[in-house]
């Protein structure tokens, strides 16, 4: 790495975690004086964040673009459905499937997804996700189809709270957004994350570095599909019930927005990114049936007015 | 399984992958020439449908409904080509979301003006009914539809590889920036490809509203079959559009009738290992 794309670089691996700590320590002091509407929102904000912010290890560190990232959040999040309610399967067991299944999905589309680059890779992970939106979808004795998984039950933990009523299970989820935001932070900094973010400013300087890039980008896809699946088992407890709609591609668009509104290539962005979109979606769906519009005109209105999100860290825009 | 199943079989995956022909070779120039992945294709198919829908309820005329319903839509797509994608000349990521939020408010839209309730455009009489060989039973429309589809196909590939106009596209397709050096005009290229995209992605909307129905969420529904026809053809081919469509097509209606549940998987597993073999499908380059 060049002594130049290092210094910003040590000077946000400073600042962001501060500011992280401070927003948590802010959210845990506050939470218990929230009622279940507004605590309902952060909770699903913290586990979309996670989502968010494993897609960005691919995006914004790695610049590979995936349509479709929803696929693995799904996947765990089926693992779940079905495991919690056919099976009464416990919260370990559960965690432990979905994040098998997500990752074992991410690598083997990931075989197939990195051989291509730019605008292939948009539309072979598009593809790939439409073959878990499939699966869903067609499946009926294994996902009950368009129906979805309903009645998955709040995990039962030994705890001395119940993860049934909203503060505890908000801070359920708090502490795995922290966490999958300390392993991610340690990932994009140590000597694996800078390699990929050398891939993705200059992938042939990379290779005549002698770095191995193909291992390194299918590594990045499969711990990307492994956080999506972490946010996905949450996920599916947060709401109680598993449907295509977790695996659709608008799903993993929004995904893409959130991080694209965020700012790329931070963690705090997409985070900050997911909490704005999940906010946003909940007030406006209160006031107006014409939600899609609304969420169109964002679409359009960050990219034409905040191409480069609202951290902004990311200097060059992935191809 | 008789011969009569595989006949039948065959020729509904046919007519359907002559469906897809017209929203995805559409779909395949554009990237080809502008290399970008269009979101907001399946709803070119969705209102063009629409749009035919309401001038038929006018008018009565099919005839009118096709042209209208393709035209208006080709219209939206010169407004979006000019006014937004241009601006983002270059820029993969900021194309998607900016076309898959036309995706979401045409959807929106659609849902406002035309309400939630599913409709078949009705078919005119020349074309209902059935032919019948033998035991055989073809629907007529089906026909139309694979005639029309070989007829546009047809006139594509002259127009692609005989005219002027066509020469410039290809140019276009091979080197964007070697064009613009010689002298071709490519935004102007490049806003013709995409108003013709989305004029043939509505015309198929509009004959698809024969036989699919049209319906909120037909959009999104659509949209991956384009995107499997054109993954496998190769970008930017029409020869590979055209193989691609009926391989999808026929691929599709064999998977629904032999694996209902892995309907999805007997299209996609195909379009992955042609990837793993040759990532830049078929006949792309």
């Amino acid at each position: 790495m060049t002594p130049v794309s290092l210094r910003p670089l040590l000077l946000r691996a400073g600042l962001a975690p501060v500011g992280t700590i401070v927003v948590a320590g802010v959210l845990v002091l506050v939470a218990p004086t929230l009622s279940a509407y507004p605590l309902t929102l952060l909770t699903q904000a913290a586990i979309v964040a996670i989502l968010a912010m494993s897609l960005d290890v691919l995006l914004g560190y790695t610049g590979l673009p995936s349509l479709g990232h929803a696929a693995y959040f799904g996947v765990a999040a089926y693992a779940v459905g079905i495991l919690a309610t056919d099976y009464q399967r416990g919260f370990v067991t559960c965690l432990v499937a979905g994040l098998l299944a997500a990752t074992l999905f991410a690598a083997v589309f990931g075989l197939l997804a990195i051989r291509a680059s730019g605008t292939y890779f948009l539309m072979i992970t598009l593809a790939l996700g439409m073959v878990v939106w499939g699966l869903a979808f067609r499946w009926v004795s294994m996902t009950k189809g368009d129906n979805g998984i309903a009645g998955v039950p709040r995990p039962d933990l030994p705890l001395p709270w119940s993860l049934s009523s909203p503060l505890p299970f908000f801070y359920f989820a708090l502490a795995a957004a922290l966490l999958a935001w300390t392993l991610l932070a340690l990932l994009v900094r140590s000597p694996f994350g800078l390699t990929l973010m050398g891939i993705r400013e200059s992938e042939s300087r990379m290779r005549a570095l002698g770095y191995n890039v193909w291992l390194h980008k299918y590594l990045a896809f499969v711990i990307a599909g492994a956080f999506a699946g972490f946010a996905g088992v949450f996920w599916a407890y947060y709401n109680g019930f598993v449907s295509p709609v977790d695996v659709q591609l608008v799903t993993s668009v929004e995904t893409l927005l959130m991080v694209a509104l965020g700012g790329p290539g931070t963690l705090a962005g997409p985070a900050l990114g997911a909490a704005v979109i999940v906010f946003l979606k909940n007030f406006v769906s209160v006031y107006t049936k014409r939600w899609l519009l609304i969420l169109g005109a964002v679409y359009i209105g960050v990219i034409l007015f905040a191409p480069r999100g609202v951290l902004g860290a990311f200097r060059r825009g992935p191809r | 399984m008789t011969a009569e199943f595989w006949i039948t079989q065959t020729f509904n995956g046919l007519s359907y992958g002559a469906l897809l022909f017209l929203l995805a070779s559409g779909l395949s120039l554009i990237f080809g020439v502008m290399r970008i992945v269009n979101l907001a294709h399946g709803s070119y198919f969705l209102l063009g449908g629409y749009v035919g829908l309401s001038v038929i309820w006018r008018t009565g005329s099919y005839v009118a409904a096709l042209l209208t319903g393709a035209l208006a839509i080709a219209l939206v797509g010169i407004a979006m080509e000019r006014l937004f994608l241009r601006r983002l000349a270059g820029q993969t990521l900021g194309q998607v979301l900016l076309t898959i939020g036309f995706a979401l408010i045409f959807q929106d839209v659609a849902l406002l003006l035309w309400g939630g309730d599913p409709y078949s455009l009705p078919i005119p009489g020349p074309l209902q009914g059935v032919l019948t060989v033998g035991t055989l039973r073809f629907p007529r429309y089906r026909l139309f539809i694979m005639g029309l589809a070989v007829v546009i196909g047809a006139a594509l590939w002259l127009a692609l590889d005989r005219t002027r106009a066509g020469a410039m596209i290809r140019a276009a397709v091979d080197d964007a920036e070697m064009a613009q050096g010689v002298g071709i005009r490519v935004p102007t290229v490049s806003l013709a490809v995409f108003a013709l995209g989305a004029f043939l992605a509505a015309l198929g909307g509009v004959i698809g509203g024969g036989f699919l129905g049209v319906y909120p969420g037909l959009d999104l529904e659509i949209l991956p079959y384009a995107f499997v026809v054109v993954i496998v053809g190769g970008l930017g081919s029409l020869p590979g559009a055209m193989v691609g469509s009926l391989l999808v097509g026929l691929l599709d209606n064999f998977g629904k009738a032999l694996f209902p549940e892995l309907a999805y998987f007997t299209l996609f597993a195909p379009m992955a290992l042609i990837l793993a073999l040759r990532p830049t499908g078929l006949f792309g380059r």
